[in-house]
């Protein structure tokens, strides 16, 4: 394997008295999909904030030099009548990295972002688009490790498995490691080259294949889970 | 001195606008220079605070003023100093508040607010309460006139040169801080920014209708724009149009300025909010 680009040490996070995440242990190397996967609340989003340094840790997060992330949050809370439109969203994170405008083509085009949705309002944007127009943000400044924070609602199926195949036409066309967290298994075997469980604390680590046996996934989420593998789940159909 | 106004409306039928105590002198000039100047900058305030729904916060923020205007008072040194004080001591109070997420922000600022309307009505000599809460035109001395508006034109520039870095951190501190910005540094800089905009428009607007000034042209520009350029120009107009009507309605009637000033602020977001109606169908 090429050399890691992320290392995870002991990890552990806590709000308050509530330890949220225990004992994370894993390294990532160049160039890979690695999934997250784990049930409602098993922690799987404070990990991608603890390695973004959007949270407090203890333990050690270790990203290889020259590392340029790009984050793609669930969902993006906004006011109602923000009047921010996706090209304004864009042009902050250009207009603060002090980069050409002439970028906005290029993130778009590599995240499918249709151009005429770039002046209209975001909050009057679908949730799909809005999760285009948050990669093509995630991808501006050269980033070359991308984490992708799956939404749990607002975006079909079908159209979420057309986001993982821009995610992996994207790790064809540039030098790019993937991280993403992903509520879907097949999605998973598709697409990931490790997997990560978490439940508060790391129950699997490995590629899919291998890993993912019945047990880990018994452990991981209950009996519910086979269920969850072999049919589309109601509660991702269209909104 | 009396001087005559005419505001030609589309129906090119002259209206005539008789202001009385127009102004001559340099200070004076000055003040209303300083009042236009610090409503551009309430716009860009209110526009930037409205992204975050912080629009409660920022109505009562000058309410926090008071007790530091009363307290100067008694004391007999110039109320602005007690004012700055109290308003950035306010700052500190929400940015902390914010920090510390677990409190539900909006009911610690309506009680820490309205104790400080309450505490500071005690403290204000009754006679000075009315002004200090509604504003008054007393004019100030020249060297506070373009001290004023210095302070002012620093508050707009810093915040249009710092302008990206705010927004990413009002949409979502986790996007901004992937960039590496400090939100919470950020956040403090734009409260105390915020803060003392808010000290200078005090002496025009009182402690009780300044939060409107800075809240009610941003709603407009909600209302009416696309694009982070039209909502903070149209906020920063809006705020403009309505002091300088304002004070041109208030010179003619004699009515005191602050209200006038809001009131036709929320005149043109009663216009806004049909304009979208219409636009909508």
């Amino acid at each position: 394997m090429a050399e890691p680009i992320l290392k995870v040490k002991n990890l552990n996070v806590r709000f308050g008295d509530h330890l949220v995440l225990e004992n994370v242990n894993f390294e990532l190397s160049r160039n890979q999909a690695l999934a997250v996967i784990g049930p409602n609340g098993a922690g799987k989003t404070v990990l991608f904030k603890a390695l973004i340094g959007a949270t407090p840790f203890s333990g050690d997060i270790e990203w290889s030099d020259g590392v340029r992330f790009g984050y793609v949050p669930q969902r993006l809370d906004l006011d109602p009548q923000l009047t921010l439109t996706l090209r304004d969203l864009l042009m902050l994170k250009i207009g603060i990295l002090k980069l050409s405008p002439d970028v906005i083509d290029e993130v778009i085009s590599l995240a499918h972002v249709d151009k005429k949705d770039l002046d209209k309002r975001l909050v009057n944007l679908a949730a799909g688009i809005i999760q285009r127009g948050l990669i093509a943000l995630a991808l501006i400044g050269d980033t070359n490790v991308l984490l992708f924070d799956e939404p749990t609602s607002g975006v079909d199926s079908p159209r979420e498995e057309l986001i993982y195949e821009t995610l992996h036409e994207l790790q064809d066309h540039k030098e790019l490691t993937l991280m993403f967290i992903s509520h879907d298994l097949n999605l998973v075997y598709r697409y990931a080259t490790q997997v990560l469980c978490i439940n508060k604390s790391m129950l699997c680590f490995g590629e899919p294949q291998k890993t993912l046996n019945t047990d880990v996934l018994t452990k991981l989420y209950g009996e519910r889970v086979l269920y969850h593998h072999h049919h589309p789940r109601p509660d991702r159909d269209n909104h | 001195m009396e001087s005559v106004f005419y505001i030609i409306i589309i129906t090119r039928v002259p209206i005539e606008i008789t202001i009385k105590n127009m102004p001559t002198n340099l200070a004076d000039i000055l003040n209303i220079v300083l009042m236009i100047s610090v409503a551009a900058v309430s716009g860009l305030v209110g526009s930037f605070a409205l992204m975050k729904r912080m629009a409660l916060a920022s109505d009562a923020i000058s309410h926090i003023a008071l007790p530091g205007l009363g307290l100067a008072i008694l004391l007999n040194i110039n109320p602005l100093w007690g004012g700055l004080v109290a308003l950035v001591l306010g700052a500190i109070i929400i940015w902390a508040i914010e920090s510390q997420t677990k409190i539900s922000t909006e009911t610690v600022i309506g009680v820490v607010f309205s104790a400080s309307l309450a505490i500071g009505s005690l403290i204000t000599p009754s006679h000075e309460l009315e002004e200090v809460l509604f504003g008054d035109i007393a004019t100030p001395s020249v060297m506070e006139g373009l001290v004023g508006l210095i302070v002012t034109l620093v508050i707009g520039f810093t915040l249009l040169m710092i302008r990206e870095k705010i927004v990413l951190s009002m949409v979502s501190q986790d996007l901004a801080r992937t960039i590496g910005l400090k939100t919470s540094r950020i956040n403090f800089i734009f409260l105390l920014l915020f803060s003392i905009n808010v000290l200078l428009g005090l002496k025009f607007l009182g402690v009780l209708l300044m939060g409107a000034l800075v809240i009610v042209p941003a709603a407009v520009a909600k209302n009416l724009a696309t694009g982070l350029n039209a909502d903070l120009w149209l906020s920063s107009f809006m705020a403009v149009l309505s002091v300088v009507v304002g004070f041109l309605v208030a010179s003619a009637t004699q009515l005191t300025l602050g209200p006038v000033i809001i009131s036709v602020a929320t005149i043109f977001f009663i216009i806004s909010i049909l304009i979208k109606l219409v636009l909508r169908r």
